[in-house]
């Protein structure tokens, strides 16, 4: 049997084909816009997920760390490692900052992680080269989108760190690469002013007469040495056990140690409704214009490409094809001009995701579901165009 | 027709190919990119690395005891100076005019002496005579030339010279002890005024000129802090969590903050009995086998790595490898292609990464070292030398 379609295909399959690369675009487009948006949403989760926490300690009455700035003293972890539930628990700081790389800058995230055994809260999940942190201090684990290579030296604040290992996926929630260094040179980095603040603060004590008294001539040195310390960090990570709920864990902290905890859930909800509540709102909004803009160029694009063919459908009609022929003619076309255009535009997205900034999350089921609505689209602008196709003139065959 | 079929064809196949193909090589299809390696059965050596300041074992604060104002300083920051050697003096004010009000008081309290034993010589006389007599009258009473009354006058006569002597030798004393106790005092406004000199307690290096002449001081305060410069040594801490093992006489790597690419030869002259509980640190205090030259400054960071005694030859792995599933600490094992997850349990770590596995691993097995994405037992993951974005 012969496919009318197949046979009209073959005949303009240039046009054809290069139809579909042009809607493949489009569809390509569409589909990046959708993996930014889940890529977006995606930066914030993962986040959350490499912290390997059930539950987030954060200062009293703020919705730290990511959210707001919180401070709590280093040594309450140990306290909170005697709460009944309480598995493991780590200090751990964020730092949003510019770290110096072979003479230009680089927007990080740096985190302070303590010491310990793999799987300790807020260490990188797995490297993808180098090794973990072993010296106390002045070494870097470096999320691979930093740029940085195993050796290479990086500057935070003052220090010169040697990065020792290297790691992927490892985000903040709007994107930026995590650095992590040992915890007491973050607690460092975090309070350090630049030298010339340090020297101007030392004048200023110097000139105090409150503090410089003849009587007693070490105050100021004991005042200078006090004002540079932080014995501060932004959160304490806890696992919970296995047996136990996080939210009863979490309830019996709140009331005990007079401390804001946060649940999974909770942190989602807090990074979704008030971090990226807005730039993925606006990515989604663009998203659902883009999607309605493409459906209609696509619907356009099957119903001129049926007009354009105005006169082979009335000498089909005139030499007595069916209408139903023709019909299926028409749908089997576009529906074919559909799955060119979305194989093209997925490649197309594909190929082009790792070139984004930042993260672009190509998920299947979003792919399923475009697919789904090219189909439908196509079948639908088909459905327009059959109806003109019907209603042509078999003399226009003839006439002109 | 033919042909256009034939191209039509080959583009939809091609078209298919790279869609297929990108579905396999990214996204959730795609296999995890992995490294492996073999476990390894190596001795390692294991090490400690802690950071510290440079300080001098030997430091001296040299200032006046009392309160008072610098007259003069003889030294600058940077001199050698030797033991014994006058670095200032303090103000001694009114101190000179004192000692001269003893001086003249002591030569009083000596001319005092020597009346006095003159008083004690007239004494003597005094008794001689009247012994004299007393012997004559009695040599009279034998013969009744004179009546007894007389003699006894004598007698009386002999023992108030006698009692004068007396009276007159303890006035000698009283003398001569106060000379003793003025030439005292004499010897203690000395020693207060050499006291105002600033002596150095032994042979070092000026670091320090805390006070200019003029300023006051009180008690105590430094004018000048001396060091041994022969006594540098590295005050390290050691995080206490990785800090097991530390012990006196074990060799060490010094690197200095302002010449990084160095290192020095040391050891590790004690271990602190206290710790620090504040920090959480142990810590130690590390001299230089030869002190570097130029001499390394005091209170400039130094990186100190100590190097522990070599373990026996063990299953050794990347410690890139350990994660935490479900609880437990394990690596993830290929077999055949296969991912299991083996726990283990670790032993000693060195600095380069490398750990020590005690049970659950064999030589020869092979782990994941580095992965894509995190494991699990259902990842397929393809074996690759090296993955993607790191230089060789």
């Amino acid at each position: 049997m012969i496919s009318l379609a197949g046979r009209d295909i073959i005949h303009s399959w240039g046009k054809f084909v290069l139809t579909g690369f042009g809607l493949g675009l489009l569809i390509g487009v569409t589909l990046s816009m959708a993996g930014i948006y889940r890529g977006m949403v995606d930066d914030a989760k993962v986040m959350l997920d490499n912290t390997g926490a059930d539950l987030w300690v954060v200062q009293q009455g703020t919705q730290g760390p990511y959210a707001e700035s919180s401070s709590l003293y280093d040594d309450i972890y140990r306290s909170l490692l005697d709460m009944p539930g309480v598995l493991r628990a780590a200090n751990v700081t964020y730092l949003n900052m510019q770290v110096n790389h072979g003479g230009h800058d680089v927007s990080a995230m740096v985190v302070g992680v303590m010491p310990g055994e793999p799987g300790t809260p807020g260490h990188p999940l797995y490297l993808i080269a180098g090794r973990h942190i072993t010296r106390s201090h002045y070494e870097a684990v470096a999320d691979i989108n930093t740029g940085f290579q195993l050796g290479e030296h990086i500057q935070i604040r003052r220090n010169l760190y040697t990065v020792v290992g290297l790691t992927r996926r490892m985000v903040s929630y709007n994107g930026d690469p995590m650095v992590f260094i040992p915890l007491k040179d973050a607690q460092q980095a975090q309070f350090l002013k630049d030298n010339d603040a340090l020297i101007q603060q030392r004048r200023r004590n110097a000139d105090n007469p409150a503090f410089n008294r003849p009587q007693t001539p070490d105050l100021v040195d004991a005042l200078n040495a006090s004002q540079s310390t932080n014995t501060y960090v932004n959160a304490v990570l806890l696992q919970t056990k296995p047996d136990v709920f996080p939210e009863e864990v979490a309830e019996s902290i709140r009331r005990w140690k007079r401390l804001q905890v946060y649940t999974r859930p909770q942190m989602e909800a807090i990074m979704f409704n008030k971090l990226i509540d807005k730039s993925a709102k606006q990515i989604a909004l663009f998203l659902v214009i883009l999607a309605i803009v493409s459906a209609t160029i696509v619907a356009f694009i099957i119903y001129t490409l049926t007009m354009g063919k105005t006169r082979e459908i009335a000498v089909l009609k005139l030499i007595g094809t069916p209408n139903r022929t023709i019909a299926g003619m028409i749908m089997q076309q576009s529906i074919g001009l559909g799955v060119i255009g979305f194989v093209v535009g997925k490649i197309t997205a594909t190929f082009w995701a790792p070139i984004f900034p930042k993260y672009v999350l190509l998920e299947p089921a979003d792919a399923l579901r475009g697919f789904i609505a090219v189909v439908l689209i196509c079948a639908l602008a088909s459905l327009l165009a059959i109806r003109a196709a019907l209603k042509i003139d078999p003399a226009e065959a003839i006439s002109g | 027709m033919k042909a256009r079929t034939l191209a039509l064809i080959s583009v939809v196949v091609a078209l298919l190919a790279v869609f297929v193909f990108v579905n396999f090589r990214s996204g959730p299809f795609a296999a995890i990119r992995v490294t492996v390696a073999s476990v390894e059965k190596r001795a390692i050596a294991p090490a400690l690395f802690g950071i510290g300041t440079v300080e001098a074992q030997y430091t001296y604060k040299i200032g006046p005891t009392v309160a008072s104002r610098v007259k003069h300083i003889a030294v600058q920051v940077g001199d050698l100076i030797h033991a014994g050697q006058v670095l200032g003096e303090m103000d001694p004010v009114d101190l000179d005019d004192r000692i001269n009000a003893q001086k003249a008081n002591r030569q009083r309290v000596a001319s005092a002496v020597q009346a006095a034993e003159a008083q004690v010589q007239d004494g003597i006389a005094r008794l001689q005579h009247a012994n004299a007599q007393l012997q004559r009258y009695q040599k009279l009473l034998t013969t009744h030339a004179i009546s007894q009354e007389t003699v006894d006058i004598k007698r009386q006569e002999q023992r108030i010279a006698q009692a004068g002597l007396a009276a007159d030798r303890a006035n000698l004393d009283v003398a001569h002890r106060d000379l003793a106790r003025v030439e005292a005092d004499v010897k203690g406004a000395l020693q207060q005024r050499s006291n105002q000199q600033l002596i150095a307690p032994a042979d070092g290096l000026v670091v320090a000129r805390d006070a200019d002449p003029g300023t006051t001081l009180v008690a105590g305060q430094a004018v000048l802090i001396v060091i041994d410069p022969n006594s540098l040594w590295i005050n390290a801490r050691f995080d206490q969590l990785r800090a097991s093992g530390l012990r006196a006489g074990l060799s060490a790597r010094i690197a200095l903050r302002s010449q990084a690419e160095q290192t020095f030869a040391g050891s590790v002259l004690r271990l602190e009995p206290l710790a620090d509980a504040v920090t959480e640190e142990t810590l130690a205090k590390v001299v230089f086998d030869d002190i570097p030259d130029p001499l390394p400054l005091v209170g400039e960071l130094a990186e100190v790595t100590v190097a522990l005694p070599m373990h026996s030859a063990v299953p050794v792995i990347n410690k890139a490898s350990v994660q935490r599933i479900d609880n437990r600490l394990g690596v993830w094992r290929v077999d055949d292609g296969e991912l299991r997850f083996a726990p283990v349990t670790l032993g000693a770590e060195d600095l380069e990464g490398s750990v020590e596995i005690l049970t659950g691993l064999n030589q020869g097995d092979q782990v994941v070292v580095y992965s894509e994405r995190a494991l699990n037992t259902r990842s397929r993951i393809a074996i690759v030398e090296q993955l993607a974005g790191v230089s060789p």
